[in-house]
């Protein structure tokens, strides 16, 4: 486990879970249960549940967006406490401290944190539990700890045939005091941790039981459609709120802090009554804002001195040699979560009951704004123990479900209107009003001489997701080109973090969704101007990084670099660290009237001790998808202040007869953990960019390629 | 007054002609496994059988629907999951998030039961209208060879 996250992941990360909570849908995990008399009377700690049947409730605090953690939450603890997989079920834990990540003291799921923070505490939890049960048994038999072991739920006393299962155990069990330290097993003898074991949330997703928040009804609950002032920043000035009444089934129109709200018996009554509002906006100072403008003002820092990031050797000195330059342009990207932005509230006079598809349930400190326990707490004006948060399924996350406009609107309608209302946008809200990937532009300068790199100069101009501090730049502009892995001996790297008017968030992998884009295609540019093949050239340069050469190596390898392919097809490599795993691909690629067509993708991961390598795979493939969804076809473009695209006929996603054949190669490691959820992201982009340069001659710099 | 005849039951429903099916679905009746993705069809979370084609619900008006078509939807498949191709989609581990996955199981059981041994060019163009953001697409084609009984 490691203890040295960034400061930006200590703002997207957090562990969390609850004490057992039932919520009033079905998050679809649980196999059947029996039908006896049940009771659950061993609940050692927040993390697990163990019935008199021996079926065991693990309690996951993190944010199910797909990346598969109502799985391997339970794994970790299922592998302590030794129990059967298909004894094993999982729900959803409240917004609580007992699920707070200790090192961050927020509640909330990102930056591909989980199985990195929670290896040691998920399986300790499981090990307390299964001491408990073995002192329960020992008493019962009278005789030594020393004398039972445990097996499949069952703890057995050796030497003899007598066992005792942990439903058996139960109440004893939870008359024991939890002990103070435990001793975890030898990883040579895990029976589910590094198991491909089935997700637990794949039967109810299957058959449309899987509670989702756009899912979530409640009596008496009304549905709200927001108008929303489409340039970023504006806001509404006149409307008619006669002719939203008018609309059958319209209820209430409200102002919001978001703008107006038509609030109804249900969705389409909703929208109708806000397409009759007509409103007049207040666009403010951001009207005249546009791709272009952003594009020169961008252009414009590249050449100018930023903060210092880096510097080794001479730094931007000029070296003896041949020199590329280059400048690679990347523009904003939207989310799109196929489930759009949504939230339930029931504001009352004293307690606030929310549900919602997030990723960010608390935040006592208030450091970062307030989770969402905190926010109903002040909009409902209550205090935070007089809110229950319930965390329904996500329809993919990526980042986006940190950020909680949606669940304010929520809030805010409910308080306005005394009933429980759902806010539910369209798919146009959802790609008009998100906070965006950043747009960026990055310029290098490099030498090379004797076949070698000799300077790397760098400099990026992007928007920062959060500030940076006084004087510095936002982590996340700069992540991977900071600390791109190559022997160069004279680098020099700076930064730009300009305001440009467009909301910014959190998107699947964050700075290295671009960075690595930017780096890995300038270093095959000095590769090219070297007349070194880019596998071997990257390879000779990675000495200090054995991680990355070892994935490099392969992913070439397992791609057959070098090997003939079809005419016309071109292969393309990249590599790139990220949420401390270290991914390569090798892209194989052909073009067809100017548009590529990737055939295969080679994925090599060293992500340190694997929990899962089925989900591990499932990442990876998904990682893939979203990168080259947006090296192909992503862009939001900005005129007049607001975003143009609006829904998936402008805002093109990749679909089956696009999909190449992925490949994952884990390579085994017990090096320190990283995350998978986002770092199959970053070198996918690279990869098929370098793969057309070298079919075609083409260097393509500016994204998305299908323009 | 609209008359329905919905996974073999009639269902009679009060809404405005002009409501698109997914929401008196989803709202009205309570039926939330179709999902709203993009409400222009574009994106396939809403498919429905509508006698026995896969249709986007999101778009398709009550009041042109009349109570001897028969609308199948996710919850018609099967209760627990053991329909073929719900079968499939698990031994594929093919869901992430989920989302899209009535949608797509349900245009695959489209193509399945005109076409029981699709090729990959089947595949695509059956499937091309479904949009999955978590990239399970690869799985989705291996899940569907394997409710065929195709060698694939």
């Amino acid at each position: 486990m490691t203890s040295t996250f960034s400061r930006r992941e200590f703002l997207v990360t957090g562990i969390s879970a609850g004490a057992g909570l039932t919520i009033a849908m079905q998050l679809g995990c649980s196999p059947a249960g029996p039908s006896g008399p049940v009771t659950t009377p061993f609940v050692p700690n927040a993390f697990l549940k163990v019935s008199t049947d021996g079926s065991v409730t693990v309690v996951c605090g993190f944010s199910e967006m797909g990346q598969g953690v109502l799985t391997a939450v339970p794994q970790l603890v299922a592998e302590e406490l030794d129990v059967e997989w298909s004894k094993v079920s999982v729900e959803q834990s409240p917004a609580g401290e007992a699920y707070f990540n200790p090192a961050f003291g927020i509640q909330g799921t990102g930056g591909s944190s989980m199985v990195r923070g929670s290896w040691t505490q998920l399986r300790e939890a499981g090990a307390k539990a299964r001491a408990m049960l073995v002192t329960a048994a020992a008493a019962r038999w009278g005789v030594s700890i020393d004398e039972c072991r445990t097996e499949a739920g069952n703890v057995m006393r050796r030497g003899s045939r007598d066992r005792l299962s942990y439903g058996d155990l139960a109440e004893e069990a939870a008359s024991l005091p939890v002990p103070e330290t435990v001793t975890l097993k030898d990883p040579a003898d895990f029976l589910i941790l590094g198991k491909a074991v089935p997700r637990l949330d794949v039967p109810d997703k299957v058959t449309g039981k899987a509670g989702f928040g756009i899912d979530v009804q409640v009596p008496g609950m009304l549905v709200a459609v927001v108008a929303r002032c489409p340039v970023f920043g504006g806001k509404a000035a006149r409307w008619d709120e006669a002719a939203a009444l008018a609309v059958p089934g319209v209820r209430h129109v409200v102002t919001i802090t978001s703008g107006v709200a038509v609030v109804a018996d249900g969705y389409w009554a909703a929208r109708k009554g806000r397409d009759a509002l007509a409103v007049q906006w207040d666009e403010g100072s951001n009207a005249a804002q546009s791709s272009a403008r952003i594009s020169a003002e961008l252009a414009s820092l590249v050449r100018r001195k930023g903060i210092e990031v880096r510097r080794e050797g001479a730094g931007s000195a000029a070296q003896a040699g041949t020199t590329v330059e280059a400048v690679y342009e990347v523009p904003f990207l939207a989310h799109a979560c196929m489930e759009p932005m949504n939230a339930t509230a029931h504001v009352e006079a004293d307690h606030v009951t929310f549900w919602g598809p997030i990723q960010f349930q608390s935040d006592p400190g208030g450091a970062f704004g307030g989770g969402a326990r905190e926010m109903a707490a002040r909009i409902g004006g209550v205090s935070t123990d007089q809110v229950t948060v319930h965390t329904t399924m996500l329809g993919g996350g990526f980042g986006r479900r940190f950020f909680l406009d949606f669940a304010a609107e929520a809030l805010e309608c409910s308080k306005a209107t005394g009933t429980p209302v759902k806010v539910v946008w369209s798919r146009e809200d959802d790609v008009q009003h998100d906070f965006y990937r950043p747009a960026s532009m990055a310029w290098f300068r490099g030498t090379v001489a004797d076949g070698t790199p000799v300077s790397w100069v760098n400099r990026v101009a992007c928007p920062a997701i959060l500030p940076g501090p006084p004087g510095g730049l936002d982590d996340s502009s700069v992540e991977g080109l900071a600390n791109f892995p190559y022997r160069i001996p004279n680098v020099l790297v700076e930064g730009h973090n300009p305001a440009l008017g467009v909301p910014t968030g959190f998107w699947r992998s964050v700075g290295s969704s671009q960075n690595a884009f930017f780096s890995e295609c300038f270093i095959d540019e000095l590769a090219a101007a070297a007349g070194k093949d880019p596998f071997e050239f990257r390879r000779d340069l990675l000495d200090n990084a054995p991680r990355h050469k070892r994935v490099l190596e392969t992913a070439a390898e397992r791609a057959g670099w070098g090997t003939p392919l079809p005419e016309g097809r071109a292969r393309g490599i990249a590599v790139a660290e990220s949420f401390g795993s270290y991914v390569a691909q090798v892209a194989e690629v052909s073009m067809n009237d100017g548009v590529p067509r990737v055939h295969r993708v080679v994925v090599a991961i060293d992500c340190g001790p694997i929990v899962n390598p089925d989900i591990i795979a499932a990442q990876m493939e998904s990682g893939v998808v979203f990168g080259l969804t947006a090296a192909l076809y992503g862009k939001i473009a900005i005129e007049g202040g607001r975003a143009v695209q609006a829904n998936f006929d402008t805002y093109q996603m990749l679909r089956v007869q696009e999909m190449p054949v992925v490949e994952v190669h884990i390579v085994p490691s017990t090096d320190a953990q990283g995350g998978v959820g986002e770092p199959g992201t970053p070198p996918i982009a690279p990869a098929v960019v370098n793969a057309i340069a070298a079919l075609t001659g083409e260097r393509i710099r500016r994204l998305p390629i299908v323009s | 007054m609209t008359t329905l005849r919905i996974n073999g039951q009639t269902h009679t429903v009060d809404v405005p002609e002009d409501t698109p099916l997914l929401w008196v679905l989803r709202e009205t009746l309570g039926m939330t496994g179709t999902k709203f993705g993009c409400g222009m069809a574009l994106c396939g979370a809403c498919t429905v059988h509508l006698d026995g084609e896969a249709v986007r619900s999101c778009i398709l008006a009550v009041g042109g629907l009349t109570e001897d078509m028969e609308i199948r939807t996710i919850e018609g498949l099967s209760d627990d999951g053991s329909h073929p191709v719900q079968q499939a989609w698990i031994e594929e581990q093919v869901p992430q998030c989920g989302y899209c996955q009535s949608g797509q199981i349900m245009s695959a059981v489209a193509l399945l039961e005109k076409n029981g041994n699709p090729s990959d060019s089947d595949i695509d163009a059956a499937m091309a209208g479904n949009i999955c953001r978590c990239g399970t697409y690869q799985r989705i084609r291996r899940a569907i060879h394997k409710a065929s009984g195709g060698a694939r």
